[in-house]
């Protein structure tokens, strides 16, 4: 038996597929992972993520310490609330964890990470902050829902305590606000609009609970993961891991090189990269029938191969899409060994899915 | 608890068999098997005239999850391929032992379906390894 979150007796009565993930049973689907999301895609899903960690990080030299711990940079945190997505480095560019960060009080930052990763992230953090002097709390007393889709805002602001209603009313995107315990942010992991809802572990069930009497389905990590990929968004351990940059996984994007002079670690090594033909994650959409798989060999034009590392069928595009590590310079076609075949695909740019439309070309001459 | 007809014979790799009034074998996957796997999303069947051997692979089931092997439960040639699945490989999920067969075969050696097991034996096997 794994841990458990607060919700689990909720998942059993809603027919959930327990599965153990990072040594969590979790909900893998409550019936049809394909039904869960179109159901996000076309209206509104709740996901139960409060597997994943929410540290506190306090302590008037927090800032610093953050802008030395990640490549990408506090200091784009201005207003109270605002939300970084960024990732944790080692000295050899390798991604630690991808997480988002949250600045509540010049002295009070708050990060969430992945569930797998909580312990050595954690581990690290303290490592690093000890010369900071930053205090790291692990809230272990919250529950966290994810309620996404196109009616996700408006369904779930009627459900929220007075105090967060009003001020999550008028979040823009990337925005939290925090009242009475509750904190409420216009994140997500679907490529949807919605709300990530940090609350008091003891009203996760009630809370649960009026969301399903309103009409937001539960959806399991099995529609999490295909929306995600349509998204264009990265999954820890299979697009990225300690052994992989930012460069290499398509998060180019989220390193901040300005200013020069900040320090952050890993830096060197992405330099050094930066400068350097390196790999790098593309999408890719398969042309004939059949699915793409983590691992498949992916064979570029001009030669060179590359692998799948998120392969999987987009319910949206009624295709097998995938992100793939490819070598420097690959583009146009490619070809994929599915089970000794090679099979035609088309290296794309994500996301292939944004706000429920198509983004990518799905028919080829 | 899945659904198992009595009528059918069953393989360990979750084969279902139907033997027709011609004496040619209808072959799909349980209800217990469909529901383990999730949503299908492709299914690829032998062409027709092909030769198998029981237990060689022989067609792949492919959910959102993952993807299967179905193996023939007995040897001979594939007489017919239900090309329908190309086009709703969901057919195996919501009929599992109807619209969602796979495939047809003309055994060449009728005794080899003494190896399968019938409606109990398959219902004990999925009790053990549920444990």
């Amino acid at each position: 038996m794994g841990r458990r979150t607060a919700l689990y007796p909720q998942h059993l009565d809603a027919g959930a597929r327990m599965v153990d993930f990072g040594g969590w049973d979790m909900p893998l689907h409550y019936g049809s992972q394909i039904d869960e999301h179109h159901q996000v895609r076309r209206d509104a899903g709740m996901f139960d993520v409060s597997h994943m960690a929410v540290l506190d990080l306090e302590g008037a030299q927090t800032r610093p310490f953050l802008r030395h711990l990640l490549a990408n940079d506090v200091n784009r945190l201005k207003q109270p609330g605002k939300a970084l997505y960024a990732c944790m480095l080692n000295e050899k560019g390798g991604v630690i964890d991808d997480l988002i960060v949250y600045f509540l009080t010049e002295h009070h930052f708050r990060i969430v990470v992945n569930a797998a990763t909580r312990d050595t992230d954690r581990a690290w953090i303290e490592a690093q902050g000890e010369a900071f002097g930053v205090r790291i709390q692990e809230r272990g007393d919250v529950a966290m829902i994810a309620i996404q889709g196109p009616g996700a805002r408006a369904k779930t602001h009627a459900l929220l305590p007075a105090a967060v209603a009003d001020p999550a009313r008028e979040l823009a995107p990337f925005h939290g606000v925090e009242a009475d315990g509750w904190f409420v942010a216009r994140t997500g992991y679907t490529g949807e609009d919605g709300f990530e809802v940090i609350l008091p572990t003891e009203q996760a069930s009630d809370f649960w609970g009026r969301l399903r009497s309103s009409g937001v389905a539960p959806c399991g990590l099995g529609a999490r993961d295909t929306l995600r990929l349509e998204a264009g968004l990265n999954l820890y351990g299979a697009d990225m891991d300690a052994a992989t940059t930012p460069l290499e996984s398509g998060l180019g994007w989220t390193v901040a090189w300005d200013p020069p002079e900040r320090a952050f670690i890993g830096r060197a090594a992405l330099t050094a990269q930066q400068s350097a033909p390196h790999p790098r994650l593309v999408g890719l959409v398969l042309q004939d029938k059949g699915v793409l798989r983590n691992h498949q060999r992916v064979l570029v034009e001009g030669g060179g191969a590359g692998e799948v590392t998120s392969g999987g069928y987009s319910p949206t595009l009624s295709r097998a899409i995938a992100y793939a590590r490819v070598p420097a310079g690959a583009g146009g076609s490619c070809r994929v060994e599915i089970r000794g075949k090679l099979v035609p695909a088309r290296i794309v740019k994500p996301p292939f899915v944004r706000n429920g439309k198509p983004c990518v070309a799905t028919e080829f001459g | 608890m899945s659904e198992l007809p009595s009528d059918l014979k069953y393989a360990k790799t979750h084969e279902w068999v139907r033997v027709q009034d011609d004496g040619t074998v209808t072959v799909g996957i349980s209800d217990h098997a469909q529901d383990q796997m999730g949503d299908m999303v492709y299914v690829e069947v032998p062409d027709t005239g092909r030769a198998v051997q029981a237990g060689e692979a022989c067609a792949v089931v492919e959910s959102v999850k993952s993807a299967s092997d179905v193996y023939a439960p007995v040897s001979g040639e594939v007489v017919e391929s239900n090309a329908a699945l190309s086009d709703h490989p969901e057919q195996v999920n919501q009929a599992p032992y109807e619209a969602g067969w796979l495939l047809r075969i003309r055994p060449s050696d009728p005794a080899e379906l003494k190896h399968l097991m019938d409606v109990d034996g398959y219902r004990d096997f999925l009790a053990t390894e549920e444990h």
